[in-house]
């Protein structure tokens, strides 16, 4: 049976991979604005395409902020206050792209939108960058002390592991948003999305795999999970393999969900490999964080579990819903929001 | 500059600053669904209107309080981790629980109603801001469930160090929730209110779109007046809850440094010395403080010193006396822009009554637009005098606000944290200001023109090349 702080790290898992899977498009989007959308309408109805979602979207990674923080309240104030610069550049760019889409339409000055547009795109960027680097140090360790206090230093948050990483979660969001947008347009638009996602198909698998590569040598993921994570990179693998096959049949939904499937399958063996520690500290596996020394009462686990448990449904319903009723694609035909 | 000057530095800045959107959010969306229900009851056009123009400026304000919210989220990891470890187990969970019932349904709900006029029906599009605005009701009960908790902590034992909940019902019932609950919405309402009543009387003074910024302007004002009394009356238990569980927070608002006669006055002003301990120049009414304090009036009202010295018998040496001319002074302010805005609005309501409103002398439309700045004053002082009055602790009684502080988070970095989040603060006000002015200016009919033609959209097809095509 699953304890309820090992039911939390998973609920906390979902979260972070809804998050990635969701998020991840419209990342992708927001980037590929800068790539594909020639005019002004082109990048609209782009933003369009992901207008009703991202605000939606973004919430998982709130949830799953304050979730860290209510049931495991050092994992939050380890790694919040440990990245601190990183989180403030984070937040930075989280504010600048949030405004942004709301900003830009309000005027029709050339500068103006082209100002917010080149805020879109390079937050778009530097979010999956960030918190790749993030994920990997994770993954890499950090050195934490016994009094569960952080003091990272440049190197242990910058080095080529966790840049590579954070390069890996950029390209893999890109492709993604490139089929999400290809999924929601026609025409010209939708042509080149797909032609973009099919020439970035190669530098993604090659990214992956060296990812996949110094994970084995840098952390000890393998080691501790052994079997479990090859599984994970056979599966990771294949959808990647499908992914590149689907695009060159032009065929972007299935394309989509194998993106999503590499993106989910990819975050979830960054938990799988972390399990049952929440953070690993290069100090010692006695100072290692973990779900069991990280973690909030009973008491206040189970008010959560029953509260979460009771809400998920409805806000799975609705966004799913919501989802269904943008289901159909945008044209040049179509009357925008703006 | 030490890390814990900074940190509350940024604490009250960002705070602050979050806090001037959240409830013009809350007041603004109530009222953009009173006007798209009067739209889908009696069908006309007009109401329609009013809901995309209201909503507009609606919009532009969730933004930016969306935005800085994340930040609100974060900070206490990053700057206040101390804190964070030692109550995260009671404190997270309603903001684990703001994120899953109300942050969800704002924001899935809120990309409904801006994307779905075309998409949904009259009803459900209406639904979408009714969920919208029961989404942001309850991310107000959930937060301040959470700063209730740190005013006046209950449901919770100290295990290892740690605040751990043991009663979560109590968390919720805690009485300071049901007292600073309902003042802080009267409160935000009171600000939507204020706001469409003061843009829609700079528009009517120039006489433009008179029937729509009438109509606002009526629907409005006695949500202002209601709104504004509510305010009031909850204040004055918020009040008699304070005397009871943060008595120290009352007698600093008050100035009062010794016990009071029996009955206490109210002192209106004074020049308040906390070096001195003493005040100067004091305006008094005999009697009103004991009303506020007790509803009667009778009963005295203990000053600082003597709480000073209590507080050292039960928590050990210490200053306990908060930064006694802010509170005071916060309180001051908040009441007297409260009070103009009941008075503005039981005129307003009259005027509107009496369908004299066009009539209206022009000092009064120029003095309602002068009074959009009041609720963002008092919610501003009301918050200040709060927290401020707190200090030193940050849970009362259990955490001081130094010991809550990130230990190994520099100076420099939260330096430069801060100076980043002022001036990206300080962008985000501006911008939006201005696209406030732009909007307002261009009036509620900007909203219907279509936002520019593509080659690709013939002009002259059906709809003018914007009918919706499905595939």
């Amino acid at each position: 049976m699953l304890s309820l702080s090992e039911l939390w790290f998973l609920l906390i898992a979902v979260l972070f991979v809804g998050f990635f899977f969701l998020e991840g498009f419209d990342f992708g989007v927001g980037m590929s604005t800068a790539m594909i959308g020639k005019t002004d309408r082109e990048r609209r109805t782009l933003i369009n395409s992901i207008g009703p979602f991202w605000d939606g979207n973004e919430v998982w990674l709130i949830t799953a902020g304050g979730a860290m923080f209510a049931a495991f309240p050092h994992w939050y104030a380890t790694l919040f206050s440990g990245f601190y610069l990183p989180l403030v550049v984070v937040l930075l760019a989280l504010i600048g792209r949030g405004v942004a889409f709301e900003f830009r339409s309000k005027m029709r000055h050339e500068r103006w939108r082209k100002t917010w547009d080149i805020i879109i795109v390079v937050s778009s960027a530097l979010l999956p960058f960030l918190f790749g680097v993030v994920f990997a140090t994770l993954m890499k360790g950090l050195p934490i002390d016994a009094q569960m206090q952080l003091r990272p230093g440049f190197l242990d948050i910058v080095n080529p592991y966790t840049v590579v990483g954070g390069l890996s979660v950029t390209l893999l969001c890109l492709v993604h948003g490139l089929l999400f947008a290809s999924l929601r347009t026609v025409g010209d638009l939708r042509e080149r999305a797909l032609n973009m996602a099919k020439k970035l198909m190669l530098p993604l698998a090659a990214i992956l795999v060296i990812y996949a590569v110094m994970t084995y040598f840098m952390t000890d993921v393998f080691a501790v999970r052994g079997w479990a994570l090859w599984i994970m990179v056979v599966l990771g693998a294949a959808s990647l393999g499908l992914a590149a096959y689907f695009v060159r049949q032009k065929r972007e939904a299935w394309a989509f969900g194998m993106t999503g499937a590499v993106i989910a399958i990819a975050f979830a063996s960054v938990f799988i490999g972390l399990f049952p520690r929440v953070m690993v500290s290069s100090m010692g596996s006695a100072f290692d964080l973990t779900v069991y020394n990280a973690s909030s009462g009973a008491y206040s686990l189970k008010v959560m579990t029953i509260v979460a448990c009771t809400l998920l449904p409805f806000v799975l319903g609705y966004q799913i819903w919501s989802y269904y009723i943008f289901r159909k694609r945008l044209n040049d035909q179509h009357h925008l929001e703006y | 500059m030490d890390p814990i000057m900074l940190s509350r530095i940024q604490y009250a800045l960002t705070t602050i600053f979050h806090f001037f959107f959240v409830p013009l959010s809350i007041g603004l969306v109530l009222l953009v669904a009173i006007m798209e229900t009067l739209y889908v009851v009696k069908g006309k056009e007009v109401y329609k209107t009013m809901a995309k123009f209201w909503g507009k400026l609606f919009l532009i304000n969730f933004a930016v309080g969306v935005v800085t919210g994340i930040f609100q989220e974060f900070q206490f990891g990053m700057n206040w981790s101390e804190y964070s470890r030692f109550v995260g187990d009671v404190f997270g969970a309603p903001l684990a629980i703001e994120a899953l019932l109300a942050f969800f349904m704002e924001s899935t709900f809120i990309g409904l109603w801006i994307f779905g006029w075309d998409r949904l029906s009259k009803k459900v599009h209406l639904a979408c801001i009714w969920l919208v605005f029961i989404g942001t009701f309850l991310s107000a009960l959930w937060i301040l469930a959470a700063n209730s908790f740190m005013q006046h902590p209950v449901g919770f034992e100290i295990n290892n160090g740690r605040a751990e909940m043991n009663d979560f019902f109590a968390l919720i019932t805690n009485g300071q929730l049901l007292v600073e609950f309902p003042h802080t919405i009267f409160g935000a309402l009171m600000t939507g209110a204020f706001v469409v009543t003061g843009i829609s009387a700079y528009k009517l003074m120039k006489k433009q779109d008179v029937e729509i910024f009438r109509k606002s302007f009526n629907i409005a004002i006695i949500i202002g007046l209601v709104s504004s009394l509510g305010v009031a009356f909850s204040g004055h238990f918020q009040a008699q809850y304070l005397v009871e569980t943060q008595p120290m927070k009352m007698a600093a608002s008050e100035g009062t440094w010794t016990t009071t006669e029996d009955p206490a006055p109210w002192t209106v002003v004074a020049f308040v010395d906390p070096d001195k301990q003493e005040n100067s120049g004091e305006i008094k009414i005999p009697g009103l403080l004991s009303y506020l304090s007790y509803s009667k009036f009778s009963g005295s009202v203990k000053g600082m010193k003597e709480l000073q010295a209590e507080y050292e018998q039960t928590y050990g040496p210490g200053d306990y006396i908060p930064p006694v001319r802010t509170t005071f002074w916060s309180f001051r302010i908040m009441i007297a822009a409260g009070g103009l805005m009941i008075l503005l609005a039981i005129y307003g309501t009259f005027l509107a009554m009496r369908r004299k409103l066009e009539g209206a002398g022009k000092w009064f439309m120029r003095l309602m637009v002068f009074a959009i700045s009041l609720p963002f004053i008092a919610n501003t002082s009301g918050w200040i005098m709060t927290e401020v009055g707190r200090q030193p602790w940050t849970v009362f009684g259990y955490m001081t606000t130094e010991a809550g502080v990130s230990p190994y988070v520099s100076a420099g970095q939260i330096l430069f944290s801060t100076i980043a989040f002022t001036v990206t603060y300080a962008i985000l006000g501006a911008v939006m200001v201005y696209l406030f002015v732009r909007e307002i200016k261009a009036g509620p009919y900007a909203v219907e023109k279509p936002e520019e033609h593509d080659e690709s959209a013939d002009p002259f097809g059906v709809d003018g090349g914007y009918s919706v095509v499905t595939k």
